[in-house]
This record gives C-alpha cells, structure tokens and sequence, in this order.
C-alpha cells in the first residue's frame, strides 16, 4: 500500500505539472508567412521562471523583454514588421523548460526567444532550439559550457551555434568575487557552500579555483538541498570552522534563509554570492542580519549608466506590476537584440521576411551590435557577450548598493 | 567547541516540527485508514492564516505578545475549516470506495489548495515573510537557541500532552479509541462516528496550525509550497514511528529530525564518506534509517497499539 501510493502520488503530481504546463493560453496568428510585408507579426518567445521561489527575477526578464518589443513597434523600428511576446512558464525546471522550447519551435512565428534564467534549464533547451535553427539569447545564463563546451577549462568548443547570452560567465564571475574578497574585503578563510545546481555549483567552483591561487584558505565546504528551508546544521558548521566570510553558490530563496541562520548561529560574517542572490527579495528573506552580505552581478548598475536611464524611466513609464530586477537591463538587449537581427534579415531581403526567415536571424544574430541598456552589446566567437563588465554589491540599510565595478583580467 | 549539544538541539527543533504535523496524519489514518497527502497543504493554509491576522486584522505595530495568541487562533481557524470541509466533501462521499480512490482525491486536493493560494492570496506568488518575536538569542552553554524556536519548544510538548490527555481521558477520546479499534461495533454502541472522523480531522488541523505558525516564527517566511516538503516528511515520521500511534507519530518525528542533522553534521568525518556527508544528502540518510527502521520493525518504532490508537 505505502509503495503504491507513492508511486501514484509520483503520477498524479507528473500529471499535474504537465495539465499546469498545458494550461497558458495562447492566440498566435502564424502570420509569418504572409509575405506581404505589411502587418507581419513576429513573435520573440520568452521563458523565465513566471511561478514558484524564482517569479521576481522572471517576471522582471518578462517585461523587459516586452517592454524592448512594445518600444519596437512604437518606433516602427523594422518596417511592417509588429513585434509580440509570448511568455512561457519554466518554473525554473529544466525538464518544464524543454516542453516550452519545443511549444516555441512548433510555433511558426515564433524568430527569436529571451531566456531562460536558469543555466540548467537552458541545457534542457539549447539542442531543442539547434535543431529548429531558432535563436535563443538568454539574459542571465552564466554557465561557461553553454557556450564553451563541457570542456571549457581546457579546450574551448562551441556547442550550438544557435544560442548567444547578453550575461557574463561564472568563469568570470567566481574569480572576480574572490578577487574582491580577498584583496578589498581582506578575508582568507572561506566556507563555501552550493546548491549543486549548474549554475550554483558552477560559480563556487571558479570561486574556490581563484580564492586558493590568491592565498586564502577554504576551512570547509557544503551542498545543500535546495527544497529545505532548514539550514541549522549547515549553520553550526560555519560557526565552528572559524570562517570570516561564506561564499554561496546558488539563489536568493534558499541564500537568504541560510544568511539569516547563519548569523543566528552566532557566527556574524558577511555572505557572498553571485548574480543568483542580488535580488531585493534576498534582503527580505535574510532579515536585518544581512546588512554586509555582498552580491556580484554582471555589468554595471543598471540605474548608473546613462543608457540605462531611459530604461529605467520607460519601464516605470509603462507601468509594470514588477520590478525589471537583476537581470532586466539584459533582458531588454537580449530582445533588441533579436530585433536588430529580424531588421538586418527583413531589410536584406527587400523589407519582408525570407522563407527560412529562422537561419537567417541565427546568422544576422553573430554580427548584431548596438548600443543597448546595459552598454555595447554584441558577442564573440562563442556567443559570448563581448561586454565583460561586473559589479560588487553591498547590502546596506535594507538595499543593495553597488561598490566597485570592474572587469576580470585573468 | 563541542559542537554535538547544537546539531541535536537543531534536530529536536526540526523534529518536534515534523512530529506536531504527523499528529494529524497518524490521527486520521488511525481512525479512517486514510493518508491524507492535503495535510501538508492543511498545514500551508494555517501559516497564511496566522499571517492574514498579523497583516491584514491587527493594526501595524501590534506587539508580538498579544499578536501570537491571536495569530495562532487565526491559523488554526483556517486550518480547521480547510480540514472539516476537505473531509466533509472531498473525503466522505468516498467513505465506501476503494482506498486508491480516496488517496489520489488527497493528491489532488493538496495540489489545489496549493494552486488555490498561489493564485488569490496576495503576493504569495513567492514566499511572504513572518513576524518575527525581538530579542537576541539565548545561551546555555555551548547551546544557542533563537527566540522563535522558544515557541516550538514550549508548544509541542505542552501539544502533545492535551493531546493523551484528550484521547485517554474525555468522553469523545474513548469514542476516537473505540472507532479505531472497530468502527461498525463502535457505532453500534451509540458511537456518532461521523462526528468523530470530523473531530479526527480538525485535532490533525490544529496541531498542524501549531505547526504552521512554528514555522513561521522559526524560518521568518511561509510560501505556498512550504506544506509539500514537510508534509511528506512528516508522514515519514508518522511511519516511522509506527503509523496509528499519536506517540509515535511525535517520536518519530525527533527521531526523523535528530537523524537528518547529525547525518548533515558529522557522516562527512566518516573516512570515506566525505561525498555523502553533505546537507543535500541528509534525506537519503534520512530514509535509509526509515527502510531499516521497517525491515526491522515492520510496525514502527512504537508500533500500532491497538489500545492507544486514536
């Protein structure tokens, strides 16, 4: 009887993630096909984590990318050609994540899509998209093999020539917070803990790498599973190995629980994370402790730059619901990016779309560049972005405040 | 620093979480033989009723003193009316059907009451912090204790002990016994065995409120799917202290909860086991302990005692 029933509880919950998955309604015209160069609608699919301990940062990919859209159309940036979004739910599951990818490629105009946020869930899409020739530029996917390989330590091989990323790598980005921690903040003795996700492991690792070489010293190490909220043993641990400083590989649902029982503990000492933990909600989860926990990012503060700035002020200006977050900004130039290669691809072709209209945005896509939100955007050999630039953030008073932007060199 | 008296007190912390919740699956199963997967769900819905007191009822600023006891009436009305109203219409029209039926009408209800607040509870599309109690931690020697565990502490034992008081002494918890044991008998001696299934449910819903606001106050935050995890845990616990038995339900729970922290704790100084050592492993240690538990004592740690069960 016990073993039956959880294989049906097994059952029923597959059943009933799929029915959930079903359920979005969609209204696509498929009008990609009509030659005719007036009143074509192209569709720039988005998938982000809409439900579930992740919404915040992808309800924030969601409007930026149909801000980028609506902005399109306003300007009549490509002629005849009307932009939409079709936001798809991945609940930050790579296997939910791959059902949408192929929804999007079934969809005929359907050219470009935003996303995902989840370096594991973008695995689960990468080869769903190739095969479909459909560019896919994700706004916050910092995984190095992405775009480098299984083996990017040693030899550098692009997998998918179809996928491009406006985000830095955690090749780049571990490094430069441990260069941080080490040589700014002073601290030499690390705990480093992950959540064994690709992302969250990833970014620990090239911490760990560069944090050694620099002479400081790990006095432990620990996953965690990320469906508890109860970190207390973890947080004993900590206390006992005389760390000065956690370094957390993963996001902000389970980093803040963790700062705050850490703290609890009795162990007062900052918690640093990546691009996965700078989010507002971190602070609110981590509770009045969290004040010196420090955050990387890629690129610069969105509110600094000056490109950023109209941005900012359309987002508010359209008026919603959600903050753009942490990866806004990159969203918004992952969308114009594919705008820029639907406009290279219709002007070349005499103002209309091409029959393989899909190939061609994928190959415009490699020599797209502009000036976007979060400064130039355009991307390497790898699908890289060219743009290498991070930020260290502090929480101080309840926000995160920017303290040194900066690249890595090596 | 000795650093055992923490990680067990972390795991009694854990455990008496997990025992408060068993208390209504065991309870429920005792009486009806049903496992009612939406407790965990119960569970869920009696943390956000504690909330809606403190944000929506109280006045800002309420001092947490007086705030508690009402956030905890809060909870348990929510739970409880979730709890008879699940039983009334989604459990009793399957009373006389086949037991599959009513397990996977269970699933089914848990994942409803989770869409059902993820979708018309304010911003509870992620999770939504809770009211804190001020006041630093306590010390007793190497042992620190937050101040929001200091509510666990108290509230499960003194829970627990309503609870035998309940089953072994009043009029309606020999009534619970007798239906346990036979319910047809039961109801043949005059026994309203409707009322008592009713009474099952809402006793698992009020310790599960307990249980809810617990975990508020421990965690500072409640989310929508908070009931899923635990909830299961807390079965394992039901089961692993011998499923039927309130008594085993809560030691089963501190057993659950004292294994998975030292498991966290100390099986990565084990030579050889340093890459299963880690948090992310603890629930497999977690139920391995419950497998051996099982080949060992095919009835749980206490066992079903006929007499006690309630």
């Amino acid at each position: 009887m016990r073993q039956r029933s959880l294989i049906a509880i097994t059952a029923a919950l597959a059943a009933g993630a799929l029915t959930l998955t079903a359920c979005g309604s969609r209204d696509d015209d498929g009008g990609s096909d009509s030659g005719s160069g007036d009143g074509t609608t192209v569709v720039i699919g988005v998938d982000a984590p809409l439900t579930g301990d992740l919404t915040a940062l992808g309800l924030g990919i969601k409007n930026s990318a149909d801000l980028a859209a609506k902005t399109a159309n306003k300007q009549k940036y490509v002629d005849g050609v009307t932009f939409k979004i079709e936001a798809l739910d991945d609940q930050g599951q790579p296997s939910v994540g791959q059902q949408n990818a192929a929804k999007l490629v079934a969809d005929k105009s359907v050219l470009g899509v935003v996303g995902p946020l989840n370096s594991s869930v973008g695995e689960s899409m990468q080869k769903v998209f190739d095969s479909a020739r459909l560019v896919e530029v994700s706004p916050a996917n910092t995984g190095p093999s992405l775009t480098q390989g299984p083996d990017w330590r040693t030899k550098k091989v692009r997998p998918y020539k179809s996928y491009f990323r406006t985000a830095t790598t955690d090749a780049i980005q571990g490094p430069f917070a441990a260069q941080y921690v080490y040589n700014d903040a002073k601290k030499k003795k690390v705990f480093v803990i992950d959540d064994k996700k690709t992302y969250g492991a990833g970014l620990a690792g090239t911490f760990t790498e560069e944090f050694k070489k620099l002479g400081g010293k790990v006095v432990g190490t620990e996953h965690i599973n990320p469906d508890t909220k109860d970190f207390s043993s973890v947080a004993t641990k900590v206390k006992n190995s005389g760390a000065d400083v956690v370094y957390y590989g993963g996001e902000y649902p389970q980093a803040g629980p963790l700062s705050k029982q850490i703290k609890e503990a009795g162990a007062k000492i900052p918690l640093v994370g990546g691009d996965g933990i700078k989010d507002d909600t971190f602070i609110k989860l981590a509770g009045a402790g969290s004040d010196g926990d420090l955050a990387t990012s890629v690129g610069a503060p969105v509110e600094e730059l000056d490109s950023a700035k109209k941005f900012v002020a359309d987002y508010k200006a359209a008026g919603y619901k959600e903050d753009y977050a942490a990866y806004g900004g990159y969203s918004y130039d992952s969308a114009w990016a594919i705008i820029e290669a639907v406009k290279k691809v219709v002007d070349d072709n005499g103002g209309k779309l091409p029959d393989d209209a899909r190939a061609k945005v994928t190959e415009a896509m490699q020599n797209v560049s502009f000036d976007g939100v979060t400064g130039k955007v355009s991307f390497d050999e790898f699908g890289d972005a060219t743009n290498k630039q991070l930020t260290v953030y502090a929480v101080e008073n309840g926000a995160f405040k920017a303290v040194k932007s900066g690249t890595y060199t090596g | 620093m000795n650093e055992l008296p923490q990680q067990l007190v972390n795991g009694l912390l854990l455990g008496s979480m997990y025992g408060l919740i068993a208390i209504g699956y065991t309870m429920v199963y005792g009486i009806v033989q049903l496992i009612n997967f939406a407790h965990g769900e119960i569970f869920m819905t009696g943390a956000f009723g504690a909330l809606t007191v403190y944000v929506y009822i109280l006045p800002d600023g309420t001092s947490m003193w007086i705030a508690l006891p009402l956030m905890l009436i809060g909870a348990m009305i929510v739970a409880v009316t979730v709890a008879v109203g699940a039983e009334r219409f989604a459990y009793r029209p399957l009373r006389g059907a086949p037991r599959l039926a009513p397990l996977i009408t269970a699933i089914g209800l848990s994942l409803a009451l989770q869409q059902a607040v993820w979708a018309w509870y304010p911003d509870a599309k992620s999770a939504r912090t809770f009211p804190q109690i001020d006041g630093g931690p306590f010390h007793l020697g190497d042992v620190t204790i937050q101040t929001g565990d200091i509510f666990l502490l108290i509230a499960a034992p003194v829970s627990m002990a309503f609870l035998a008081y309940f089953v072994m002494r009043t009029r309606t918890g020999r009534g619970m016994q007798a239906t346990a044991q036979d319910p047809d008998t039961a109801r043949l001696m005059g026994v309203n065995t409707d009322r008592i299934i009713v009474i099952a449910f809402a006793l698992g819903a009020l310790f599960a409120a307990v249980g809810a606001v617990a975990n508020g106050l421990k965690y500072g935050q409640i989310d929508f799917r908070m009931g899923f995890i635990l909830g299961l845990k807390a079965f394992t616990a039901a089961v692993l202290g011998g499923i039927g038995n309130i008594y085993g339900a809560m030691i089963g729970g501190v057993v659950l909860g004292v294994a998975e922290t030292l498991a966290a704790a100390y099986i990565a100084d084990v030579p050889g086991l340093d890459q299963f050592g880690s948090q992310s492993w603890a629930d497999v240690w977690a139920f391995i302990l419950l497998i051996l538990v099982l080949l060992l004592r095919p009835q749980g740690l206490l066992g079903e005692r006929v007499a006690d069960r309630a």
